[in-house]
């Protein structure tokens, strides 16, 4: 197994693909910004793409929105080919990072902007746009300037002003990046809904793995250009397919060590803990284990599963949790316990056994 | 909250947060800024304001038969005279070679300016470097130059005539003029120009290409008019310049082409009629202050 065959495989292969990448490679001069990458995503699928900055997943956004061209391969949306077509010629639009609304128009004329160019007449336009305008919320503000406006209003000024053409694909790069967290994880459940409502696919760019959690139908995950894994959200986090993605998703410890059969993996130390696996004997590994899987226990109480002994460095509290560090002789673990009643707490120094179920931990290629 | 209570701009909201100590703080800062700025004001009164005020007393004022200026019977005689068409044709025609001058800079400027503010900073700067360089020459010697391009048997001449188009005598034209004018008053609109459209975000051409706009559209509605405080800076620059130019006309235009600038050094100078002359420059200046305000409230409306 490796993490292109699945990646090519893709979960969800509908005749209407909304857009189709093959073989798409974007260089800057020298620099490769997407390497290669094959995607398709559905009609009516909110899909994420997922990456550190600098992964391509921006470029690759911009490729489907038409402000940037491939280097090679074919890009199609709903069939047709748009390589190198002008993003005025696309039946897609896009909520820009920083929104990047008109300052000199007020917030009817920035939503009615690309009615307007489509040779709509005013009137028309205006009363599209005050539609919009009330989809979103913002009723009563027509008349505003973007510059009067608060980050969460702007935002959705711009998400109004992309819908109002009715794209067949909307594309949203970080549109959620400048809120602040209350009102990111009020907008995104507004989103998750109006793309539930419209039915169309969002194609959605973001750094923040818990947003792509929380939002996605299906998340790419990119890196350096290469896309190593495309699958829903609890695949992803189920099954990582390489060591980038399970540390990139979510919290994890990453123990190295080698595989020795189906369902025992040889830890760094020399310790043999069951983990089940389709690698090859012999082959280098790592063994994902989620902090929120290990269970902590004094050391000498009966563990079942695999375990491994160490002790405290520090405890964090964070409220409905405490996230232990702990000191193994080769490396260190994160352990995170639930704060329920009568959890027992371990000191900085206390020695422990950290265990886990052979079927809660992964193991990804090295 | 309703439009109308709404603050007007983050400015406002950021000062109607400040507490109060801090509003005395920024009251005491204003009062130190306005000493600082008192040497300024100062000389502004002194050699500027009360010599425009004498320009306008000279203007009512009286020539004599002897070439002086009686400062007594005040009248509107030299304001009458603007009317006579000898003035008048040099009034219009100053301004007409002036806005003639202002469209051809604005035409040569802006898409320079474009290119200018999307290269890299490097660039940029040597760009910039190459802009300033004509001013480092006196400028009565770059309008000889010109004389020497545009001349007799200079070597504008003697390329039409290589090329069969026989001897094009260009000096001591009204083209001519606007040429030098062009040339002169150039780096004054791509200055502005340039620093309205580096401010742009370019992101916003691309929301506009996004939301089907063609590139000219993406000019006329987002690119021009959020440039348009350059626009018209630099349209001030290169105007307010051109209408009271005096040393270009005198140089490369002819007889026949006397602008308001030649006119009003010939009536102080030649004709001794000072209030002529006062009258002139008063009105010249009426001209170059109305277009300010024009500028102003423009400007303060796209900013």
């Amino acid at each position: 197994m490796s993490s292109e065959e699945q990646v090519i495989a893709g979960d969800s292969q509908t005749p209407t693909a909304a857009v189709t990448i093959t073989g798409i490679t974007k260089r800057f001069g020298d620099v490769v910004a997407v390497d290669n990458i094959d995607l398709e995503i559905a009609d009516g699928e909110f899909f994420a793409m997922l990456g550190p900055s600098g992964c391509g997943k921006t470029t690759t956004l911009r490729m489907i929105a038409g402000l940037d061209f491939p280097t090679e391969g074919s890009l199609k949306i709903f069939g047709d080919e748009v390589g190198t077509l002008p993003p005025n010629k696309r039946p897609v639009n896009t909520v820009f990072q920083n929104y990047a609304l008109f300052p000199h128009l007020n917030v009817i004329d920035n939503v009615a902007f690309g009615l307007r160019m489509q040779g709509i007449s005013r009137t028309t336009a205006r009363a599209q746009a005050a539609e919009l305008i009330e989809l979103v919320q913002l009723t009563g503000l027509e008349t505003r300037k973007p510059s009067q406006m608060s980050g969460g209003q702007q935002q959705r000024v711009a998400l109004a002003r992309a819908l109002v053409n009715h794209p067949k694909v909307l594309l949203l790069d970080e549109p959620l990046g400048a809120l602040d967290l209350k009102l990111r994880q009020e907008m995104q459940g507004e989103l998750k809904k109006l793309q539930k409502e419209l039915g169309i696919s969002f194609v959605f760019v973001t750094h923040d793995q818990e947003e792509a959690l929380t939002m996605s139908d299906r998340i790419a995950v990119m890196d350096e250009g290469k896309l190593l894994q495309v699958a829903t959200p609890e695949e992803i986090y189920e099954h990582p397919a390489n060591r980038f993605v399970a540390d990139f998703i979510g919290q994890t410890n990453l123990l190295d060590g080698t595989v020795e059969n189906n369902d025992t993996v040889c830890l760094a130390n020399g310790a043999r803990v069951s983990a089940a696996s389709s690698f090859a004997a012999g082959e280098k590994v790592a063994v994902s284990l989620r902090p929120e899987r290990a269970r902590i226990q004094k050391r000498g109480a009966a563990s079942d599963g695999a375990a491994v002994d160490g002790v405290v460095e520090s405890m964090t509290y964070l409220g409905n949790a405490r996230v232990y560090n702990i000191k193994l002789d080769w490396m260190d673990l994160e352990v995170r316990e639930e704060n329920r009643p009568g959890a027992t707490l371990h000191a900085p120094g206390a020695e422990v056994t950290i265990s886990w179920d052979a079927t809660a931990v992964s193991v990804v290629a090295d | 909250m309703t439009v109308a209570e709404a603050p007007v701009d983050r400015e406002v909201d950021a000062l109607e947060a400040t507490p109060e100590f801090e509003a005395a703080a920024e009251r005491q800062e204003s009062r130190r800024g306005f000493l600082m700025a008192l040497p300024a004001y100062a000389y502004l009164v002194l050699f500027f304001a009360v010599p425009l005020v004498i320009v306008v007393v000279y203007s009512f004022a009286t020539r004599n038969r002897f070439g002086g200026t009686d400062l007594s019977g005040w009248n509107l005689d030299s304001y009458a005279k603007l009317g006579e068409p000898i003035v008048r044709d040099i009034l219009f025609r100053s301004v007409w070679l002036a806005l003639i001058t202002t469209v051809i800079c604005l035409v040569i400027a802006y898409p320079f300016a474009y290119f200018l503010a999307t290269r890299s900073p490097a660039i940029r700067n040597v760009m910039l470097v190459f802009v300033m360089i004509p001013f480092w020459t006196n400028f009565l010697v770059r309008n000889y130059a010109w004389r020497v391009i545009l001349g007799n048997d200079g070597p504008l001449t003697r390329t039409t005539e290589a090329i069969g188009l026989g001897e094009q005598e260009l000096l001591f034209s009204q083209t001519a003029v606007v040429l030098g004018l062009v040339y002169g008053f150039l780096p004054f609109m791509i200055l502005p120009l340039y620093a309205a459209i580096e401010r742009i975000d370019h992101g916003l051409l691309e929301a506009s290409r996004d939301l089907y706009a063609n590139g000219y559209q993406s000019f006329r509605r987002v690119l021009l008019p959020l440039s348009m405080p350059g626009v018209i800076a630099g349209s001030i620059l290169v105007f307010v310049p051109s209408l009271g130019a005096y040393v270009t006309p005198e140089i490369l235009g002819g007889a026949k082409t006397t602008l308001l600038g030649s006119y009003i050094v010939t009536q102080f100078l030649t004709a001794r009629n000072w209030p002529l002359g006062a009258s002139l420059s008063f009105v010249l200046m009426a001209i170059m202050l109305v277009t300010t305000i024009i500028y102003f409230r423009k400007g303060g409306r796209t900013l």
